[in-house]
């Protein structure tokens, strides 16, 4: 399978990407672990890819009381990161390592997996539940949009046109807290049936989010009840199981993440 | 149609390639190195599998223009001198191979694994092996190719 012709321009600095990305039908190319597959489907075709590859942007930091992580850090980088060595930011680095497979983690990156925003993808419910937000750059400037506000559809964010994610900033959560994630994952793709991230604070409060059940992860009611939320059943996995699954990996993720809380007593 | 340069198992090479072609196809159809193979051609099965600067990835899902530049190491590349790598003789002395399809994709990822943690233990290998598939020997013998593999390396 080849894609279908198309330009490349490796960019040099962002305002040259933004530059490019003018070209109708540019899209933008990170580590190409969601996009090259389907342009070799030629589910996408566009006239141009514009490689941001080259750009850095892949810092993992600990500034303060947040977590920064650059869109171009690759989820090798992440599930290996000291940073994340703490019980509250254990879900980062465990979602990290359960990325694909040892390759796709070389090459693929959180920026590109973000925005790809594929509706069964890990890493959504993580930046939910840990309730971080996405900073974006333009030509027209930056923002910063909350992660709960930026996955609208399968396949569809908040992200405008010539718009690209810099990085995700985590706050830290408070000492004494603890968290996971847990999926079930399709034996074959590696892609989630259902995942959940669950985050539990010395208080006993609760942030629990939930992705691979419906047409994007979603943030849970306090206590991670499933009352209510959309599903989509599929021929690997019809609604009724999806429904089950999603029980049994919300009271996993929990269950894990409050092991943390006391683990770090 | 666009050149790419880029180093190849230690030499420099150049060639034109289009802005769509992937990695494995300038490898195997520019270079003539064949040993990167084309198995299920969706990132799935790992036989594909090349060094990109010490590390491995999948060459049927990355354009062969996002490699400008890197070094590249194939199978052919891998030995340092006429003999074989220890993995390598690894494979061939501990049953890690039947067809030998997978061969190449196996070794080179198990080389990268190799480099960050010498000592790996068998849940660590298999972790790591998760995106090569073998279709005939099963992974045990791979298993034992790639801990014996690393006791060489280690004396």
């Amino acid at each position: 399978m080849i894609p279908a012709t198309l330009d490349y321009h490796r960019a040099t600095s962002l305002e040259d990407a933004f530059e490019a990305l003018a070209e109708p039908d540019a899209r933008a190319l990170a580590g190409g672990q969601s996009l090259l597959p389907m342009l070799k489907l030629r589910v996408a075709r566009p006239s141009l890819l514009v490689d941001i590859g080259g750009l850095g942007l892949d810092a993992i930091e600990l500034t303060g009381d947040e977590l920064r992580i650059g869109a171009l850090a690759t989820w090798g980088a992440l599930a290996s990161a000291i940073e994340l060595d703490s019980p509250g930011l254990a879900a980062v680095a465990e979602c990290a390592a359960g990325i694909g497979d040892l390759q796709v983690r070389n090459r693929g990156t959180v920026g590109g997996s973000l925005a790809h925003a594929d509706p069964a993808s890990d890493l959504p419910a993580v930046v939910l539940a840990l309730d971080a937000r996405l900073e974006l750059r333009s030509p027209d400037g930056e923002r910063s949009v909350a992660a709960a506000d930026f996955f609208r559809m399968p396949y569809t964010t908040a992200l405008e046109e010539r718009e690209l994610i810099v990085a995700v900033v985590v706050p830290v959560p408070p000492s004494g807290s603890g968290s996971a994630y847990v999926s079930v994952e399709h034996p074959a793709s590696g892609y989630a049936l259902a995942g959940a991230a669950a985050l539990v604070r010395s208080d006993a409060t609760t942030s629990v989010a939930i992705t691979g059940v419906g047409g994007r992860a979603v943030l849970l009611p306090e206590g991670g009840s499933l009352d209510g939320v959309e599903m989509y059943g599929d021929r690997f996995a019809p609604e009724e199981y999806k429904r089950h699954l999603a029980t049994v990996v919300v009271g996993r993720a929990l269950e894990r993440a409050t092991q943390r809380v006391e683990g770090a007593r | 149609m666009p050149d790419l340069s880029l180093v190849v198992n230690g030499e420099p090479r150049s060639l034109e390639v289009e802005g769509r072609t992937l990695l494995v196809h300038a490898l195997r159809d520019g270079l003539g190195l064949t040993g990167a193979h084309v198995g299920c051609d969706t990132s799935q099965c790992g036989a594909c599998t090349v060094l990109v600067d010490g590390r491995a990835v999948k060459s049927c899902t990355v354009l062969a223009l996002q490699a400008e530049g890197t070094e590249i190491t194939t199978i052919e590349g891998l030995a340092q001198d006429d003999g074989q790598h220890p993995l390598q003789r690894a494979f061939v002395e501990h049953h890690g191979l039947q067809c030998g399809f997978c061969t190449p994709g196996m070794i080179l990822t198990a080389h990268d694994l190799l480099s960050r943690e010498p000592d790996p233990d068998d849940e660590t290998i298999r972790r790591s092996l998760r995106g090569n598939y073998c279709r005939c020997t099963g992974y045990q013998t791979v298993v034992d190719s790639v801990r014996a593999a690393a006791a060489e390396l280690a004396r």
